[in-house]
């Protein structure tokens, strides 16, 4: 494979685009097992990952949190701080060592109004990668693996 | 190729999965021509019937096939010890087309059992492919094929696995094949990407690489009808204009992936 980890994220914008955006990044590095936030908290943040992976989980009283999804390099983490109440759905911890692009929620909000070009652009981006997402959960619900394929014939 | 089932004994019967066996066999008499990756036996069990199975290795004088009990033929054929015989009829089938991968970037994907048939295209590929990435779903860590195999392949090639339901002591990749796409990345317009799985699968994972730029010309998938003859006599494994155990099982998604939108067809 080619060497450069891809971003389909960033590299589906332009490059002034990209260039705005990765203006408002820090540069994070997380170390293994690191709780990033939690469900229902305040989701000001977000992230693209550069490597590592991130675990979704589900708070269930009592139980250790099931992990739902995984997300990896290249990917989104976070959509949250798109949507008016701006609070975590899922909660998120690391598997291993991770390094990511972490974004200010309200900054980039406050670019996209000022910009709308640019926040069309992104939240275009974001919303492919929700459909995605949520085609994949549809998926899911099917046990695709099951020997009759999920359902009867 | 043999019309007559040629008679293969068991070496080693291997168990996989809690519901998978690996079958090594070889000839107890006449042999069978070398099968090609992707290609597939009519496998034989005596007494109870004969079913399609892909090819899982091909060895040097031996030949295995991993088989899922399913029914009443792949659940003897599981149950064959070393030492007892079946009947195998074959090669049959266009196999992966391993040429049009040499010097790009390739891409496996595997769903489920899927990964057996890609197996042989994995060992020839190894020494072949410009750059290789192997990228496996699966329903839960136990139904993981060949574990052990992947932990070799992985110092030579990129192999990311992930399963739809993580038990608590699973630590890597949570979520359907097709995410793992977003991981590898690929010379997009030139490379190849082999696809075995069960259909939706296949579908999604196709329209996810033609969405990531791969050219549906260059997506093998592996495609399953039920079968009879094997020798494109009996009309069984019709899918519109092909007959799959001919014409496929491996077709590419330029043709492919129109026949397989189409219900009931
Ligand atoms: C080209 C080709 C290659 C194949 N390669 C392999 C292989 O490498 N390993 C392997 O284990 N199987 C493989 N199969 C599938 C295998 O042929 C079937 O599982 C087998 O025919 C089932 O027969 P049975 O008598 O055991 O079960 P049946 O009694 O015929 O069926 C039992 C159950 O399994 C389901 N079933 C039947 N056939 C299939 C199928 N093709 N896919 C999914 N579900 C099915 C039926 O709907 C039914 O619910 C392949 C099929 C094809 C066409
Ligand atoms: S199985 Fe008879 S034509 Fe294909």
């Amino acid at each position: 494979m080619t060497e450069r980890q891809p971003q389909p994220l960033l590299d589906g914008l332009s490059a002034p685009h990209r260039a705005r955006l990765l203006g408002l990044a820090d540069d994070r590095e997380f170390p293994a097992d690191m709780r990033l936030f939690d469900e229902g908290g305040s989701a000001n943040r977000f992230w693209l990952l550069r490597s590592g992976e991130v675990a979704l989980d589900l708070h269930v009283p009592g139980r250790r949190p099931p992990v739902v999804e995984t997300v990896g390099a290249g990917q989104l983490l976070g959509w949250s701080w798109l949507f008016p109440p701006y609070h975590w759905h899922l909660g998120a911890r690391t598997l291993g060592p991770v390094s990511a692009w972490e974004f200010p929620a309200h900054r980039v909000r406050a670019l996209c109004e000022a910009e709308p070009e640019f926040g069309l652009r992104l939240a275009l981006h974001c919303a492919a990668v929700i459909a995605e997402r949520l085609q994949a959960a549809r998926l899911r619900l099917v046990d695709l693996y099951a020997p009759d394929g999920g359902g009867p014939p | 190729m043999s019309t007559v089932p040629v008679p293969y004994r068991v070496l080693s019967s291997r168990p996989e999965t809690p519901d998978c066996v690996s079958l090594t066999l070889a000839a107890d008499g006449a042999t069978l021509p070398a099968f090609a990756p992707g290609q597939f036996a009519m496998v034989y069990a005596f007494g109870v019937g004969e079913v399609p199975i892909s090819v899982s290795v091909v060895g040097d004088g031996t030949v295995t096939f991993t088989v899922r009990a399913v029914g009443a033929v792949s659940a003897a054929l599981c149950k064959l010890a070393p030492g007892e015989t079946l009947g195998l009829r074959g090669p049959f089938g266009s196999g992966w087309n391993l040429d049009a991968a040499d010097g790009s970037d390739v891409l496996v994907v595997a769903g489920g059992l899927g990964l057996a048939p890609l197996r042989p295209a994995v060992h020839r590929l190894l020494g072949r492919a410009a750059r290789l990435a192997v990228l496996v779903g699966t329903r839960t860590p136990a139904d993981l094929l060949f574990p052990g195999e992947l932990a070799g392949w992985r110092e030579q090639c990129r192999v990311e696995v992930t399963v739809d339901r993580p038990t608590p002591q699973w630590r890597g990749s949570v979520g359907v094949v097709t995410a793992l796409l977003d991981r590898v990345a690929v010379g997009a317009e030139t490379a190849t990407a082999l696809v075995c799985g069960p259909e939706v699968m296949m579908r999604h994972t196709a329209d996810a690489l033609h969405a990531r730029g791969v050219p549906p010309g260059r997506v093998q998938l592996s495609l399953e009808r039920n079968m009879r003859c094997g020798t494109g006599h009996c009309g069984h494994c019709q899918l519109g204009p092909l007959l799959l155990c001919r014409d496929g099982p491996v077709v590419d998604c330029a043709v492919s992936r129109q026949l397989l939108s189409v219900r009931e067809l």
